[in-house]
């Protein structure tokens, strides 16, 4: 079913790695992604990956999860992995056949770009698994909010993607209904050529797009009659606040980021 | 031998993830050829997903379903094939329409089935026919239309199909009580005159009352029960107990009968409540 997909899913939680504040899940997400493109040679690799396994350890994602994240992916890291083999020219020929080459060096970057495309997109993982979309779009919004002084439109972003994001499961379980509702009348999805599934395709689009209007016009006649007209003067319900944890969990990234670097000058 | 028959059906959504949910578990059902078979049971008590399983939508996580003692899933043809035979009506089924005419809309089953044009428009006519839709309608957008029409509409282009069981998921909902009766009206001609099992969900009791030969009740994913409306409405405090409410007509029933009258048990429709309060008033008279 569609409603399978992993569509940067939130899986609840009561972690410590859940319990922190979005910001400082961006921050730190950011802050590993920097790490992982300055990190040079093995020792340095083994060092983020087991950061990550920590990382992923305490805040208790399945496995499971996990590689059915990294499915839709798979094929640009199989793409990359073929890339780097067979393009990159070394010293150390593994292989030759007429002008194909493969050379140990191209056979190394290859598994380190892997890992690194692997480490990076798991660590995206670690923020949406485990916050809600509600408190990252909060999260978001408020460290935009400087940019409200050059007339960014910050809050109306934020506003639209967490409408979005509300959307996007009620959307994809209506697509499902619509999609059983039609076999019912015994359409046919999965046979036939082109022009045929093409169209096949409208019993589905039509009253998708038609049920997508009629929910957003209620939707803004909801938020108009309770009085919503922007950000100005705003408050939220749950303001977010940096706790003793954030700072310690701030302070680990921080030491993280500053031993890669060193690990970078002590190796060379 | 019954054209429907489940056996320990159960159904689990998003299984393997936290979002786990055993929807309906361990259900027996049967329905035999040209009944009329009511399932009622709160919101969230598997109704929907169980009947989703009677045409082959949802594939059992465990149990088996049967059509003229044939496994459903038998084959890949044969589940396509079942699903003209097991029409399916789903809840708020106006939302699928999507034609640019009604006459299309109700033509899209049987163009899907192979029907050949001019049985087509004569099966669209009779199927618009049952739903008290007049020619004028044919040539309208779906869209124009009243919501109790374009639920007529969209019940049309299951019938046309002809099914030989009718499921429909509570067809009445949100409807005023005209719209209501009429589309229990336009089910009841169908039934009659194709000699159609029907199987209707729901949880307006009087609905189900008036015209059901026998009842499932479904509670927290479990068949809890089945009988007669009879056997099913004489317990008026067990169903209240269920967030369900029996007819008007057994409550009053039961009350009467805790406040000493003699009134019969299996008493559920207006009918035989009156029927009753006559005749007792009548031996009431003679006593006096
Ligand atoms: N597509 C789905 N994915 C996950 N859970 C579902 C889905 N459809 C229904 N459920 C859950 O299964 C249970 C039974 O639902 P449903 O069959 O719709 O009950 P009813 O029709 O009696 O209201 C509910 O708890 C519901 O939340
Ligand atoms: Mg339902």
């Amino acid at each position: 079913m569609l409603k399978d997909i992993t569509l940067g899913q939130y899986f609840p939680g009561k972690t410590v790695v859940h319990r922190l504040d979005p910001r400082t899940k961006l921050v730190l997400m950011i802050a590993y992604i920097t790490a992982l493109f300055i990190a040079k040679g093995l020792f340095a690799y083994l060092f983020m990956f087991a950061v990550l396994l920590t990382c992923l350890t305490i805040s208790k994602i399945k496995p499971k999860a996990i590689l059915r994240g990294l499915r839709p992916v798979f094929i640009i890291i199989i793409f990359t992995v073929v890339l780097n083999i067979f393009f990159i020219r070394g010293e150390t020929i593994l292989f030759k056949y007429g002008i194909i080459e493969i050379t140990a060096e191209g056979v190394i970057t290859a598994v380190f770009m892997a890992s690194r495309l692997m480490m990076l997109i798991v660590s995206t993982f670690l923020l949406t698994y485990t916050t809600s979309p509600i408190a990252l779009t909060n999260g978001l919004e408020k460290m935009l909010n400087p940019l409200k002084k050059i007339k960014l439109p910050v809050h109306e972003f934020a506003m639209m993607m967490s409408i979005a994001l509300r959307f996007i499961p009620t959307l994809i379980e209506e697509t499902d209904k619509i999609i059983s509702a039609q076999k019912s009348r015994g359409a046919d999805f999965e046979t036939g050529g082109l022009i045929k599934r093409a169209k096949s395709v409208l019993p589905i689009i039509v009253p998708l797009f038609i049920s997508a209007f009629r929910r957003a016009d209620e939707l803004a006649t909801a938020m108009e009659s309770r009085c919503y007209h922007g950000g100005e003067g705003r408050t939220s319900m749950k303001v977010l606040r940096l706790s003793p944890i954030d700072y310690i969990a701030l302070l680990f990234g921080a030491a993280i980021v500053a031993s890669v670097i060193l690990l970078g000058i002590y190796t060379n | 031998m019954p054209i429907i028959k489940t056996e320990k059906l159960t159904h689990t959504y998003s299984s393997g993830t936290p979002f786990e949910r055993v929807a309906i578990r361990d259900i027996d059902f049967e329905a035999e050829r040209g009944e009329y078979i009511g399932i009622i049971g709160a919101t969230g008590s598997g109704k929907s997903t169980f009947i989703q399983h009677l045409n082959g939508l949802l594939k059992p996580t465990s149990g088996n379903v049967y059509f003229d003692g044939v496994d459903i899933h038998e084959s890949k043809h044969h589940t396509k094939e079942i699903r003209t035979k097991v029409g399916l009506v789903f809840q708020y089924p106006e939302y699928q329409l999507f034609e640019a005419t009604v006459f299309e809309d109700i033509a899209f089953g049987p163009k899907n089935m192979g029907i050949s044009e001019t049985d087509l428009k004569e099966r669209v006519y009779e199927a618009a026919g049952f739903v008290g839709l007049s020619e004028d309608f044919m040539e309208k957008s779906p869209f124009e239309l009243s919501g109790g029409e374009k639920r007529r509409a969209a019940i049309a282009g299951v019938i046309a199909m002809h099914p030989e069981v009718l499921i429909l998921d509570e067809p009445t909902a949100g409807l005023d009580p005209r719209g209501q009766a009429e589309i229990i009206h336009n089910i009841m001609n169908y039934k009659n005159s194709r000699d159609a099992t029907i199987i209707l969900v729901t949880h307006n009791m009087e609905e189900i009352a008036r015209n059901v030969d026998k009842i499932f009740l479904l509670r927290n994913s479990y068949l809890i029960d089945k009988g007669t409306p009879a056997e099913i409405f004489s317990d008026a405090e067990k169903l209240s107990s269920m967030g369900l409410k029996a007819p008007t007509a057994a409550i009053i029933a039961t009350r009467l009968r805790a406040l000493g009258l003699p009134v019969k048990e299996g008493i559920y429709t207006q009918n035989q409540l009156r029927e009753e309060l006559n005749a007792i008033k009548t031996k009431g008279g003679a006593n006096a």
